[in-house]
């Protein structure tokens, strides 16, 4: 069976300084991946990677999305195949209603996919009834894109729009990052309600707690951009008790 | 690659030859020598039939043109413009008189349609006649009277706008119909002697719009007018004069494009909008003139003076442009304040890409008691283009309580482009309040990039970004224009970054 993402040997770079060193990840359809490590470790660097962001360029390595090769691909095409990353710090976007975005980006993969544009009542029905089910206000979606928006209402947003645009792979960036405790819960009750045995998932995180609400199947720690530990979600537990320090050592 | 860099690469390698409307309609044209002399202003009145005293007007303004020199105070270069070397007039040699859509040479018809412009459509919504009682179709109405190089080649629904006893016509046939009006409104707001280019206008115009709306009456259609320079060297120098008397209505659109050329064409237009006791103009332009291509070279120079007198009490006259082509903009559309109580609008879209110079803005000048004005002015350069918002707001002594509020914001896109900001803000008056905002940002890869991580492409992201941007401009134009214009800006930047 071909892996839903294979990461081999990743070495990736900004501005001339390596951040990812030799990394090597797995990740099956229907698995959640958590990768942990300490600030600096290369875990944002993975992420702009996967989704194709200008100026992080990769100088070895290969990474590829179901048996394709995912870095020759421009990223709206990784998008519109099915690569959705989840900002740590989500764009905001004045002038542009959240409902206009999210039809422009439905619209533009499914363009790149050959398939029919949604129609306007369509689209709406469909925004309408993810909303809903995400416990999003209908009124967020007349306001401008995360503009003045909380940092809860944010990571909300991402997550509806993970949900509408029914991506295979997502990656979802510190995405606990600024959040209470209780949108955390929210958020983390709308990824779950995302998990599915066709789709994988990459959980960024520098600390364990997310992980009490998004409960992974595998948790690396990541250090120095390459992976030093694999292990369970009794992984998680045992570095929030023990912190990072041996993981940096080691690398260093 | 670094993302500026990258951005860079791109902005270097902008086609603006995309220009969509770059093309020439083969037709007869009926053009005056080459040149400019006392000649040249007699060719053209006589070409137009005109009356003594409209020739005199122009000899007048023509002598004075002379002893003028051409303006150098606005942030545009260009080579100096051999006023010799141009030719004054040019008409497509009309077979017969038209009375009907159908009698217009087919090729102009073809030129239209290439535009798409709905003349076409204009006949289709005369024949679906509202039903008694539905206004609301009326009011969708446009009527169009089209401007095909200098001379007005089809005016359509003349008859239902002379049953409200509105008078839209071309103005060298108002200037023989109406006599009277003309003489005591041109040149009113828009004196001969205004500036370089508006005088040059006087003397060799020929031929624009003509709109009177007599007192209490709501002009029952949008009026709308597409210029469109064809023949290659003529200088286009429309007139437009628009009249509310009191408590009238009027919206007028303008809309322009024109087909690519190698040597630099002048425009210079003049529009003079007049509003009387509690009577409301609201005038429209959606500007596509030719920018010049990928190396700077052609492209229209449009030098244009519009504006507008408040001069009756509680009137209202309010400027709507989006300006996305011409290689060289210079234009203020501005409102005299003179009647208490009345109220300026200035909403401005102006983008510039590739080699354009934009330099534009408004003047709202308040001379009555408790005048108001308000000015958004959105600018967006692109390319290796240079944008200026330049505005003036004063209030004169006996303009007690004059408001204003202004809001300049520039977007930069790549890092080759400029935008400036020059507004002259004097109050002679100590009850007079005037805000200004400003702002400038450079368009956010990070923003980019969320939407490309979205599914859209590079141009798309940016076209998503910038209309955003120019949003509460977009809202001030009529149904009709917002939708046409949405497309341009998105048009106007394809290609403006990587």
């Amino acid at each position: 069976m071909t892996a839903l993402l294979e990461i081999r040997n990743l070495q990736a770079e900004i501005a001339g300084r390596k951040i990812l060193d030799g990394l090597d990840l797995t990740v099956n359809a229907g698995e959640v991946h958590a990768i942990m490590g300490p600030n600096g470790a290369g875990k944002s660097t993975l992420s702009y990677v996967l989704a194709g962001k200008p100026g992080y360029e990769v100088t070895g390595g290969e990474v590829l999305f179901k048996g394709e090769d995912l870095l020759a691909m421009p990223p709206d095409e990784r998008a519109a195949k099915g690569v959705f990353l989840a900002f740590q710090y989500p764009l905001e976007i004045p002038g542009v209603a959240t409902m206009t975005f999210l039809r422009a980006a439905l619209n533009a993969q499914r363009r790149k996919r050959g398939e029919e544009e949604l129609s306007s009542p369509d689209l709406v029905k469909r925004v309408r009834e993810t909303a809903k089910n995400l416990g999003i206000d209908a009124e967020m979606l007349r306001r401008p894109l995360n503009v003045g928006f909380s940092g809860g209402e944010k990571k909300r947003n991402e997550t509806m729009q993970m949900a509408l645009l029914e991506p295979l792979l997502c990656v979802l960036d510190e995405t606990d990052s600024g959040l209470d405790i209780d949108a955390l819960k929210i958020v983390a009750n709308g990824v779950n309600q995302l998990r599915s045995k066709e789709r994988g998932m990459i959980v960024i995180t520098h600390y364990q707690r997310l992980l009490d609400y998004i409960v992974p199947d595998i948790v690396h720690v990541l250090s120095a951009g390459r992976i030093v530990r694999t292990g369970g979600k009794e992984l998680a537990l045992e570095l929030e008790s023990t912190g990072y320090a041996q993981y940096q050592s080691e690398a260093a | 690659m670094a993302a500026v860099q990258e951005t860079v690469d791109r902005v270097r390698s902008i086609d603006v030859e995309q220009y969509k409307y770059g093309f020439v309609t083969e037709i007869e044209s009926d053009k005056a020598p080459k040149g400019l002399s006392e000649d040249t202003v007699r060719f053209i009145s006589a070409k137009k039939s005109e009356p003594a005293w409209m020739l005199e007007w122009r000899l007048e303004a023509y002598r004075r043109w002379l002893t003028m020199t051409e303006p150098g105070w606005a942030r545009v270069e260009y080579p100096k413009i051999d006023y010799q070397d141009l030719y004054y007039y040019s008409a497509p040699k009309p077979k017969k008189q038209v009375s009907s859509l159908d009698e217009i040479d087919p090729e102009i018809l073809k030129t239209y349609e290439k535009l798409g412009i709905p003349l076409r459509e204009v006949a289709m919504l005369e024949g679906v006649e509202p039903r008694p009682g539905e206004a609301d179709t009326a009011k969708r109405k446009i009527a169009v009277d089209a401007v095909f190089d200098s001379v007005s080649v089809a005016t359509t629904f003349k008859e239902e706008l002379m049953k409200a006893g509105v008078i839209f016509m071309p103005i060298s046939e108002a200037i023989r119909e109406h006599p009277d009006l003309v003489k005591k409104y041109l040149g009113s707001v828009v004196p001969t002697s205004d500036n370089f280019f508006a005088t040059l206008n006087s003397a060799v115009f020929s031929d624009g719009s003509f709109v009177y709306v007599p007192p209490g009456v709501r002009c029952p259609m949008e009026l709308s007018t597409y210029f469109r320079i064809n023949e290659r060297n003529t200088g286009q120098f429309e007139r437009t004069l628009i009249i509310a008397d009191k408590g009238a209505y009027v919206s007028y659109l303008e809309g322009c494009t024109a087909p690519q050329r190698d040597e630099n064409q002048l425009h210079a237009a003049v529009v003079e909008l007049v509003a009387l006791d509690d009577a409301e103009i609201k005038y429209s332009t959606v500007q596509n003139w030719y920018p010049g291509n990928s190396e700077g070279v052609g492209g229209i120079y449009n030098f244009v003076t519009k504006r507008g007198d408040c001069r009756g009490a509680n009137s209202k006259i309010s400027w709507t442009q989006v300006e996305t082509g011409s290689a060289i903009t210079w234009k203020y559309p501005s409102c005299i304040l003179r009647g208490d109580n009345s109220r300026g609008e200035f909403y401005s879209i102006a983008i510039s890409n590739g080699y354009q110079q934009v330099d534009s803005g408004t003047k709202m000048i308040h001379l009555g008691r408790n005048t108001t004005s308000r000015i958004i002015s959105k600018g967006i350069a692109a390319g290796k283009s240079q944008n200026t918002y330049r505005g003036l707001v004063t209030a004169h002594r006996k303009a007690t309580g004059a408001r204003n509020f202004t809001a300049c914001d520039s977007l930069l896109i790549g890092d080759q482009c400029g935008a400036h900001t020059v507004p002259y803000v004097e109050a002679k008056n100590s009850s007079a309040l005037f805000e200004h905002e400003a702002t400038t940002s450079k368009i956010s890869e990070d923003v980019l990039f969320y939407c490309i991580q979205r599914g859209l492409s590079q141009e798309e992201a940016v076209g998503l970004v910038v209309n955003g941007f120019v949003k509460d401009v977009l809202q001030q134009l009529p149904m009709e224009f917002a939708v046409e214009a949405q497309k341009l800006i998105s048009i106007s930047l394809e290609g403006s970054v990587g």
